[in-house]
């Protein structure tokens, strides 16, 4: 199955807080390491907006080792001046020669003032008295303070950065895996009448799908988010401190970007929950279209298969090249807001630096706030797409644990002994529905004697195996009384009563594993020679033999085992189970019947001196049975063996007689 | 891969063309932002009167340029949604209509449920591809091209740092990925198999519970859940490296040029200082392009082998050679109703035991011809030769005196109403299922009534809410199966064949149903024939012919009392079925 691809659409849970709140709550046991975590990313926050500040003192600091002492220059001039030329000059315990001073003024005089570069070319031929005077002053030691300060800010950023990526990582999975085993786990205490009224596909969902949703969120989104609104706000709160004037240039040049991204995002929203729908609905045709292949074929429909095939494929296109294109567009115009804040910072910090109002390294610091500015914007949007992902997914997990149980049964205190049962099980005017107020069984009495073979038949819906439902306390009674031995099943525990029951059911369950794992099952204690004892009896030891690996053979969908095979395993499983009654539900449905006939007769030795209880859909499989229970709408109609009710020539008889009835 | 794109139209490569070259803008105007960007910081440095003006008017340009870069990106955008869109649209629909021209073995070779991702996820990965490939595959290259030949004259120590950290960098997510990756699809695997053991806990609760199993479920659904977890938590903690070590190392690239740039410009003279000084603030971002260039370059690699190996199963798929080859004759036969087997022998195209052997038999028109044998005897493949799912490997098979393979599709098709052991619903109303397809004749509303009735299925159907009209979920879920199977057969009948093929399509109802609408069929099909297999004797007891099949070979033709008489097989299965005290009353 397709998955849904991850922040495209995100799912509006029905109540955002309440589910995030439930989601923190049940995060507790990670709460400190979640807080330090969160911690460590605003801090790692607040050094990538300080060291901006110090890459701007950097520059600055470097920009004052390119501009010649000026202040310097005109005292030299004046005293130059003063002197005439006449003695040498002391200045900041340099001697400027007289010599010198005359190259000085020669090479002043030669100067062209307009050209900036043959000035400063000019300036290299100083003398060089006067040149380590006025040459640009770059304070080295300064330098390298800042520069130790801003590598231990980068160093320390990136460490908190990854020990709280690393947290993260550790929180999430754990948080995860334990969703998932509350999950399993909770599987096992929920009424088998949840699973009617719920799709498989969707608890899976809720087991994969969502857990992944939340596990993955918490792993990013979470510490992003908190990363980002710090970001943001510092880096706001930078740029008033460093410059209020430039700040609102800053904000003002991206919000017009921003408002018109937000536009695009919300349009493109459309397109994706489009295309979301399509897709669904294009592959639930693919897929209906494969699985019906041979009936699409045989019936001339592939015309018209691919017609409507167009028509959703078509209309994928458009919603499908949209929202791409859309989606596309949030990068290039990011990049655009960027530049233009950029732009607009320069313009504004030029003037403010010709005015003197500011230095250049303000300008180079707002060269990077604008980036920390624009940056978290779209990202705090993004996160916050997936936060309400979170939420909806977390509603779904929780809906699921929190679902009503099946009651408690730690009350009970009666128990029956396995090898003490005699077997005797009353059935005592049974109501019951699956629904309240839909009863199926309506008022069912029976006595099953100790050792009796029990049969029940007739059409399909007529109650069957809700009758072993309730018996093996799937479902609890609406009114009247189940007893074992004269105990009510009400007294007695689950595990209890499915202790005392042996079970085939017609769903060939079998799971991934080996066979011996299969046929052993939770019974660890069984040994091979058990096993394959079973499996002679219900003759499917000779194509155990003829496997590969025998008893190790894995059943994954391996194509090699038919449906009658599968069936056969649970049948030698069942057998296994030493217990004083035995069901079987319709337990050699796809056994073909000449295999039937011959478990048949296996089961037949299994049963004497149990009771057991026999659901048949092949009536041949029932005759020998010594008590037949004909049910339809949720009543017993008849009740007696084969010769009796054939007597009858009632209902069963005619459902017995109807397959010989000669077609014309 | 390649192979894929052979797909594109002319058309498609003008546009990937037109990107290339749209790109090259894109990149050329991007990166002459830099430049502006050092004139701007050089004319803040100096003094003079127009200062404010100037750096207005390279501001101007510079927006001008992004403004150019942007409506460039806009259009390679809008290109490549195009192109991977309709890429997507044209290669599905190819994918589709092959996998409609498959037969059953096709179909079997690579079974419904890959052939459903490969039409579906492997596209949409492939789409993707194109999509962020016309965005970084031509940009990144481009780009660091650009970036490089613009910076490689301007200092040698820097052009060393930069080079320094993309090489650290690329060695870092390199690495990071070779451990990664692996593990990826490990994780993938780990997944399907948390969805298994949950799937197995939901589908067998009964038994689990009947066993008191729970624990021992809970404890494999443990282990898998473990594995999962510790697999993902190594993945993720080692990925965390990822991004504080590319901005460590971005950071290092602008502080280290910086300092760099610190002691050039110091021991320089004063002539220099000021280019050294536009020029280290210009590195700062070509440097970050260049190690931006080579990150795409380097995830693209990454992500190209899981797109080259969707695109090798679509290519499997739109490579195989169907089998079943259509015939010429479209015409009307002479013959209605027959069907003929000659010496028929069939295996899997692979396989070397042959699963029917040498099979002859004639179905005359009006006859009812009956299958048994227990499972695996070959009576459903023998059944399924006649419409085609598979070619006889020997023999051949004639369908109103013409062999099945000289037909046209179509033509033989009409002539057959095959109703398959499992009901097959599509999602729509009762009425639009039971005249799926197309067929000879028009089915009018009238036929449909009537087709429904004779199926049995008259009752629950006009139980429904909107009776005909009623909505059918997918795969039929709001049915159950015994409604499915008479809806299925009603289908058939609403066709009016010459040659009706029931496969095993009786057993899921109950005897009751079962004998009512086989007299009901009887009456209404009496110029038809009749191909059925069946499991009960009871079912075809009463047909002209039955055919008893074992191990793939014919052990008997005759009817029901002929073959009690002489064939051993068939007697032990009426025997398992019924007395045989009721075998002789029946």
């Amino acid at each position: 199955m397709p998955r849904p691809g991850r922040n495209q659409v995100a799912e509006k849970p029905k109540n955002f807080f309440g589910s995030l709140k439930k989601l923190f709550n049940s995060l507790s046991t990670w709460k400190n390491l979640i807080i330090f975590s969160l911690l460590l990313a605003v801090i790692s926050a607040i050094f990538s907006i300080i060291a901006p500040k110090m890459l701007s003192k950097l520059t600055d600091e470097i920009t004052l080792g390119i501009k010649p002492d000026t202040e310097l220059l005109t005292e030299i001039n004046n005293q130059i001046k003063e002197n005439n030329m006449q003695k040498d000059i002391v200045i900041n315990d340099v001697t400027i020669t007289i010599n010198d001073q005359i190259e000085y003024v020669k090479l002043l005089s030669s100067m062209n003032v307009n050209d900036q570069d043959a000035m400063l070319k000019t300036f290299d031929k100083l003398p060089s008295s006067i040149y380590s005077l006025v040459k640009p002053k770059m304070n080295i030691d300064n330098i390298r303070n800042i520069a130790i300060v801003l590598a231990i800010l980068y160093l320390l950023g990136s460490i908190f950065n990854y020990i709280e990526g690393y947290n993260m990582a550790t929180v999430s999975n754990n948080f995860a895996r334990t969703l998932r085993t509350n999950i399993s786990y909770k599987i096992n205490r929920l009424p088998l009448k949840f699973f009617d009224n719920h799709e498989t596909g969707d608890i899976l969902s809720r087991i994969t799908n969502d857990i992944d949703t939340i596990h993955m969120n918490l792993n990013q989104s979470l510490a992003n988010l908190i990363a980002n609104l710090t970001l943001f706000l510092g880096s706001m709160v930078m740029m008033f401190v460093t410059n209020w004037i430039m700040a609102i240039v800053a904000i003002l040049s991206s919000l017009f970007g921003f408002i018109f991204m937000f536009i695009i995002l919300s349009k493109s929203q459309k397109y994706f929950e489009q295309k979301q729908k399509i897709l669904g609905e294009l592959n639930g045709y693919i897929e209906e279209m494969y699985s019906g292949h041979t009936i699409v074929r045989t019936y001339n429909g592939i015309n018209n298969a691919q017609k409507e095939f167009d028509r959703l494929n078509k209309g994928l296109y458009k919603s499908n090249m949209m929202s791409q294109f859309l989606s596309g567009l949030m990068g290039p115009f990011m990049g655009f807001i960027g530049n233009f804040g950029y732009v607009c910072v320069c313009i504004a910090g030029a003037i403010l630096v010709f005015n003197g109002h500011t230095t250049f390294g303000t300008i180079v610091a707002f060269m990077v706030y604008i980036r920390l500015f624009t940056n978290p914007l779209s990202q705090i949007a993004q996160s916050m797409t997936s936060m309400q992902s979170t939420a909806a997914a977390s509603e779904r997990v929780f809906e699921f644990l929190d679902e009503e149980e099946m009651e408690s049964e730690t009350h009970i205190t009666k128990h029956l002994d396995k090898s003490k049962v005699k077997g005797e099980i009353v059935f005592d005017h049974v109501k019951f529905g699956y629904d309240p107020d839909k009863t199926i069984i309506k008022d069912f009495s029976v006595k099953v004697k100790p050792g009796q073979k029990v049969a029940i038949v007739g059409p399909t819906g007529a109650g069957k195996t809700t009758l072993v439902n309730l018996l093996m306390k799937f479902y609890d009674i609406n009114s009247g009384n189940i007893t074992i031995d004269g105990v009510s099943t009400k007294e007695l525990t689950r595990e209890n009563i499915h202790d005392l029951f042996c079970m085939v059911l017609q769903d060939t369950w079998l799971f991934e594993g080996s066979i011996r794992d299969n046929i052993k099952f939770n019974r660890t204690d069984l040994s091979d020679e058990e096993i394959m004892n079973a499996c002679k009896v219900v003759g499917v030891s000779h194509f155990i033999n003829a496997l590969p690996n025998k008893l190790d053979f894995e059943l994954k969908d391996s194509e090699s085992i038919s449906s009658g095979q599968k069936q056969l395993f649970t049948i030698a499983r069942g057998m296994l189970e030493d217990a004083p009654f035995l069901i079987l539900d319709e337990a050699t449905s796809n056994v073909d019947t000449r295999t039937e006939e011959l478990v048949q007769k296996a089961m037949d030795k299994l049963t004497v001196g149990r009771t057991s209880f026999i659901i048949a859909h092949r009536l041949s499989t029932i005759k020998n049975a010594d008590l037949i229970l004909v049910m339809k709408d949720g009543n017993i109609i008849e009740t007696g063996n084969h010769k009796e009710l054939m007597k009858k020539n009632g209902f069963y008889a005619d459902l017995y007689n109807s397959q010989f009835e000669k077609t014309i | 891969m390649l192979k894929l794109f052979k797909n594109f139209t002319i058309k498609e490569w003008l546009i990937v063309i037109m990107c290339v070259l749209l790109t090259c803008v894109n990149v050329s105007l991007e990166l002459r932002i830099p430049d502006y960007m050092s004139d701007i910081t050089r004319l803040i440095q100096s003094t003079g009167e127009d200062v404010t003006n100037e750096i207005l008017i390279q501001g101007l340009y510079m927006i001008l340029c992004a403004f150019g870069s942007l409506i460039s990106a806009i259009i390679i955008g809008y290109a490549s949604a195009r192109l991977s869109s309709s890429f997507s649209l044209n290669l599905r629909e190819k994918i589709f209509n092959k996998v409609e021209s498959f037969g059953d073995s096709e179909v079997k070779k690579f079974s419904t449920a890959s052939l459903i991702t490969r039409t579906t996820n492997d596209v949409t990965q492939i789409e993707m591809l194109i999509a962020m490939g016309l965005h970084m595959i031509l940009r990144s290259p481009i780009m660091a091209i650009w970036a490089i030949s613009k910076i490689i004259g301007k200092s040698i120590e820097w052009s060393m740092l930069t080079a320094g950290c993309v090489v650290l960098l690329l060695s870092v997510v390199i690495t990071l990925m070779m451990i990664v990756l692996p593990r990826f699809k490990l994780i993938q695997k780990l997944i399907d198999k948390v969805n298994g053991v949950t799937r197995e806990n939901l589908t067998g609760i009964r038994v689990i519970r009947a066993f008191n199993a729970e624990e021992f479920q809970s404890n494999r659904f443990e282990t898998v859940n473990e594995q999962l977890t510790g697999i993902q938590m190594f993945n993720q903690r080692l990925f965390a490296i990822m991004g504080p070590m590319m901005n460590l190392v971005m950071h290092s690239l602008v502080f280290g040029i910086y300092i760099i740039g610190a002691y050039l410009i110091y021991n320089s003279t004063m002539a220099d200082k000021i280019t050294l000084f536009s020029n280290m603030v210009v590195f700062t971002s070509y440097g970050m392009q260049v190690i931006m260039s080579f990150l795409m370059l380097a995830f693209i690699f990454m992500m190209a082998p899981r797109s080259q190996i969707s695109a090798n199963r679509i290519n499997e798929v739109l490579d195989e050679e169907i089998l079943i080859k259509e015939g010429k004759f479209g015409g009307s036969t002479d013959q209605k109703g027959t069907v003929e087997f000659r010496n028929v022998s069939f295996k899997y195209p692979d396989a070397d035991e042959y699963i029917l052997e040498d099979i002859s038999f004639t179905a005359n028109k009006g006859e009812t011809i009956a299958f048994i044998g227990s499972t695996g005897s070959g009576k459903s493949t023998l059944i399924n030769l006649i419409p085609r799912f598979y070619d006889a490997t020997k023999g051949e098979i004639l369908v109103d005196g013409i062999n099945v393979k000289d037909y046209k599709f179509e033509t033989l098709n009409n002539k057959l109403g095959y109703v398959p052991q499992k009901a097959v619903m599509f999602t729509g109303t009762v009425e639009e299922n039971v005249k799926y397809g197309t067929s000879s004749r028009k089915i009018a509303i009238d036929d449909i009534k009537e087709a429904i009735k004779v199926a049995q299925a008259k009752d629950f159907v006009e139980k429904m809410e909107d009776k005909y009209h009623s909505h059918i979920a997918r795969g039929g879920t709001n049915l159950s199966g015994g409604q499915k199977q008479r809806l299925s057969i009603a289908r058939a009948i609403a066709r009016k064949p010459e040659i009706y093929i029931f496969d095993d399509t009786f057993s899921a109802l109950d005897y009751k149903t079962d004998s009512i609408l086989r007299n009901e069929l009887k009456k209404y099909t009496k110029n038809s024939t009749n191909l059925i297999v069946a499991q009960r004797i009871g079912t075809i007891m009463n047909a002209d012919k039955i055919i008893v099949l074992d191990e793939g070979k014919c052990v008997g033709i005759g009817t029901h009392k002929e073959l009690l008489k002489k064939c051993k097989v068939y007697k032990e299965i009426a025997l398992s079925q019924l007395s045989e005290e009721e075998l002789k009353n029946a």
